[in-house]
């Protein structure tokens, strides 16, 4: 039984030791306040580790294990499995793992996942670079980006994660933002009462790895999807559906003025990316007018 | 936020467990990280909770009547989110330690 | 009790179906395949009630496994090869957590150079994660020991995940006559899976494997060695009460015509018969011979193995894997452990590498050099024993002009 040695705020402990501006304590706090104390957790090492606690201390209030960095979706399969094998089919089996566990090395157990359709809820928060270790890249970092294994920036543009989620044709998926705390609830709420394989892909910008104040991680998160590079959508049973067309689509200046990690970047590394985007953007229409 | 169902409560008998289990909840002062912290103009602040939202350690709660804000002081990591988000600029970043801190 | 006819795979599956896992996930490689085909077999025609999660990998297939455990089932899972190589890292957890997942393990070769074919080196490889493990010499004891190891591993003073390794083809694809209990004097023996440590339950919370720090890491390895100590004894009782159960004896070393012997082989896994039928031979022409096999390796029966051999004067101990760079085979490792300080002269022998046969053939060289060893004929034994002469010699290929 868990002894309380502090009171919670929510289902989270009061003082975690994520980076100052860091903002997975807010995705945390609201997925385990929508998804209430019947919820188990899987978290793989990265920066959500600080939630699975350390030695005796434990940070969350709802039962949990923290797996490998490949395996969260593999050990929630067993979970959920497990539960439902003894006639419990109401506990939520939730992971909350980073990018690196997702896009990366956890692509392939995340794809049996989905492709078994499996009862879990998958939420990766991306902060686009292995931020834990000390920013080095993951597929997931975007183009230009310096991070430490991509010091004069990445040559190459991100992975694709919702398209490769919607490939699977999962039951629910969406993308959400730090950026607007009522759009993830509400998308948290709906992906709790769904049953099957959901997947939510949040941005959460690294005042630490992209080299910003950390009083502006909401602004570089709103500025994401107003130039485009962080786009809001829903996919549901085969449909999707966009959010707001952004005010700024392909116009990466202002988003890239506000990080180092884009110093390096010159107009023809922004001419591209914003082409990128935009292509990403026109691609996104034409599926949601399908 | 809804207050979890297994909230404080007495001291089970205890029992040995083997191996890597978490089990007490625990805090870190993350309060002296702070090298500012938020200050609100109370004429200004419309109570709307932005900042409440936002809060990454959630540590800002709105009042309905007198002063709208107060600050829980043990974890406010003095990131600045808050004064950054607010749409009225009702909250304005000072130093640490400073006199306007320490009335 | 019936007589039925099983191959390796066959029994092994039999003997989770006794222990009526609820979830089970398992990814076919060769020669494991028909566990995986029959375990979805057994439960598509709910002979088995189980989950049966059709996973992408063995590293999921162990993942699995270890979610599910967490949640209070009894989980099935098998392996070989590569597979239990993918496996590993997750191994570890399943071990470090305490999670006393049952695995029949068909052993086959480890890559590279590629084979289907039987050795022990993917499990010699996991010999130190943390895990039990039993080596069979028989289908009978496929069906036997995975049934005790359900007992071993979950026992509330151990706690600690077990293989059932069976080498591949040999066994694995060999039929012989099993005798089979039936349900329920299986389930009287196994029981149900009870949750005993940790576990993922939202009435009763707990943070299950988050990062350890130096100051306690040491204590629960520690932990893990003692249930390594209360598994040496328990593995004991288990195997008592199996007897007066079901009549069959099983030992964590075999002795065999050692009580006289000068000389002796070790062995390990499906090559024992032919050890055996080596001695009896040898034996009638005269000559003091005796095996011991060695069914259980982790933990390792080092003060049994001393006392079998302490007065046989010359000692082979067979490993069928390589142990490269070692001073000798895996086995040979912890037997010359065991009887440090003790007279018996000790040589290593590697073979029956990716399903080469040992045959008697083998044991009479074997024996051959022990014997003459004994004699004070030879000095040193031919460790390689079935490898060709020419072996650095087997491809040449033309060079360009």
């Amino acid at each position: 039984m868990l002894t309380y040695k502090v009171q919670p705020k929510g289902a989270v402990s009061p003082g975690m030791n994520t980076c100052q501006g860091c903002m997975i304590d807010v995705i945390f706090r609201n997925a385990l306040d929508v998804l209430g104390p019947d919820t188990v957790l899987v978290i793989p090492p990265g920066c959500a580790a600080q939630f699975s606690g350390c030695g005796p201390e434990a940070s969350v209030t709802v039962p949990g294990i923290q797996g490998n960095l490949e395996n969260s979706a593999a050990i929630a399969t067993g979970i959920a499995r497990g539960f439902r094998h003894q006639g419990n089919e109401h506990t939520h089996v939730v992971v909350i793992a980073g990018d690196g566990g997702t896009v990366d090395i956890g692509l392939q157990s995340l794809s049996g996942a989905m492709e078994r359709n499996e009862n879990i809820l998958y939420i990766c928060y991306d902060n686009e670079a292995y931020m834990n270790t000390g920013v080095q890249g993951s597929s997931s970092t975007p183009l230009a980006a310096s991070t430490t294994t991509t010091p004069a920036g990445k040559p190459v543009n991100s992975k694709d994660l919702i398209q490769i989620v919607m490939a699977h044709h999962v039951p629910y998926a969406a993308t959400a933002s730090v950026a607007n705390i009522p759009d993830l609830r509400r998308k948290v709420e709906k992906a709790r009462d769904i049953r099957g394989c959901r997947v939510l892909h949040v941005m959460s910008p690294c005042p630490t790895g992209w080299g910003y104040p950390p009083a502006k991680t909401v602004e570089v998160a709103r500025e994401a999807i107003n130039s485009g590079a962080w786009v809001l959508l829903e996919y549901e049973e085969g449909k999707i559906r966009l959010g707001k067309k952004p005010s700024d689509l392909g116009h990466v200046e202002k988003y890239f003025a506000l990080q180092k990690r884009f110093r390096n970047a010159d107009e023809e590394d922004m001419r591209r990316a914003g082409a990128h985007i935009a292509e990403r953007y026109a691609w996104l229409e034409k599926m949601a007018a399908l | 936020m809804s207050t979890p169902r297994n909230t404080p409560m007495n001291t089970p008998r205890t029992r040995k467990v083997l191996g890597p289990c978490s089990h007490v909840l625990v805090a870190a002062r993350t309060g002296s990280w702070r090298t500012e912290r938020p200050k609100a103009d109370e004429a200004l602040c419309v109570r709307c909770g932005t900042c409440a939202r936002y809060c990454p350690t959630a540590c800002i709660t709105v009042h309905r009547e007198g002063p709208p804000l107060s600050f829980d002081w043990d974890y406010c990591k003095g990131c600045g989110i808050c004064a950054n988000e607010c749409p009225k600029q009702a909250l304005t970043m000072i130093a640490e330690g400073s006199e306007e801190a320490c009335p | 009790m019936s007589v039925k006819l099983f191959d390796g795979n066959s029994a092994a599956v039999e003997a989770i179906r006794l222990a009526r896992p609820g979830v089970i996930a398992a990814y076919p490689i060769t020669p494991q395949s028909g566990i995986a085909e029959r375990l979805a077999d057994e439960v598509a025609d709910g002979r088995i009630r189980a989950e049966y999660v059709r996973v992408e990998s063995e590293h999921t297939a162990m993942s699995v496994a270890v979610g599910a455990q967490l949640t209070g089932v009894r989980v099935a899972t098998a392996t070989a090869s590569v597979g239990l190589a993918l496996m590993h890292e997750v191994c570890g957890v399943a071990a470090g957590c305490r999670v006393p997942i049952v695995m029949p393990v068909v052993n086959r070769s480890l890559a590279s150079p590629w084979s289907l074919w039987c050795d022990h080196s993917d499990t010699m490889a996991e010999r130190d994660t943390g895990w039990l493990q039993y080596y069979c010499a028989t289908v009978q004891e496929v069906l036997d020991l995975t049934l005790c190891a359900y007992r071993i591993a979950e026992h509330g003073d151990v706690l600690t995940p077990a293989m059932v390794c069976l080498d591949g083809f040999f066994l694995s694809h060999s039929m012989q006559r099993v005798e089979t209990p039936s349900d329920e004097e299986a389930w009287t023996f196994v029981g149900p899976y009870v949750r005993k440590n940790m576990y993922l339950d939202p009435e009763d919370v707990m943070f299950v494997n988050a990062l350890c720090p130096t100051f306690e890491h040491t204590e629960m390895k520690y932990q893990q060695a003692v249930g390594f100590e209360r598994a040496a004894e328990v593995t004991k009782d288990v195997f008592s009460e199996f007897e007066r159960r079901f009549g069959r004896k099983l030992s964590t070393v075999e002795c065999y015509r050692l009580e006289d012997a000068d000389v002796a082989v070790v062995t390990i896994g499906s090559m024992s018969g032919a050890a055996r039928y080596v001695a009896d031979q040898l034996r009638a022409a005269g000559v003091r011979a005796g095996v011991l096999r060695i069914c259980m390796f982790r933990p390792f029966p080092a003060e049994e193995v001393r006392q079998a051999l302490k007065n046989v004067k010359v000692v082979g101990v067979v490993d069928r894997s390589s142990g490269l760079g070692a001073a000798q085979g895996p086995v040979c490792s912890e037997v010359k452990a065991a009887c440090y300080g003790e007279s018996p002269r000790i040589f290593s022998f590697i073979g029956g590498i990716a399903g080469r046969d040992i045959s008697d053939i083998s044991f009479r060289r074997i024996f051959g050099e022990l014997q003459e060893v004994c004699e004070g004929r030879r000095d040193v034994c031919t460790r390689w024993f079935d490898a060709s002469e020419d072996a650095m010699n087997i491809r040449e290929v033309e060079t360009p002009c």
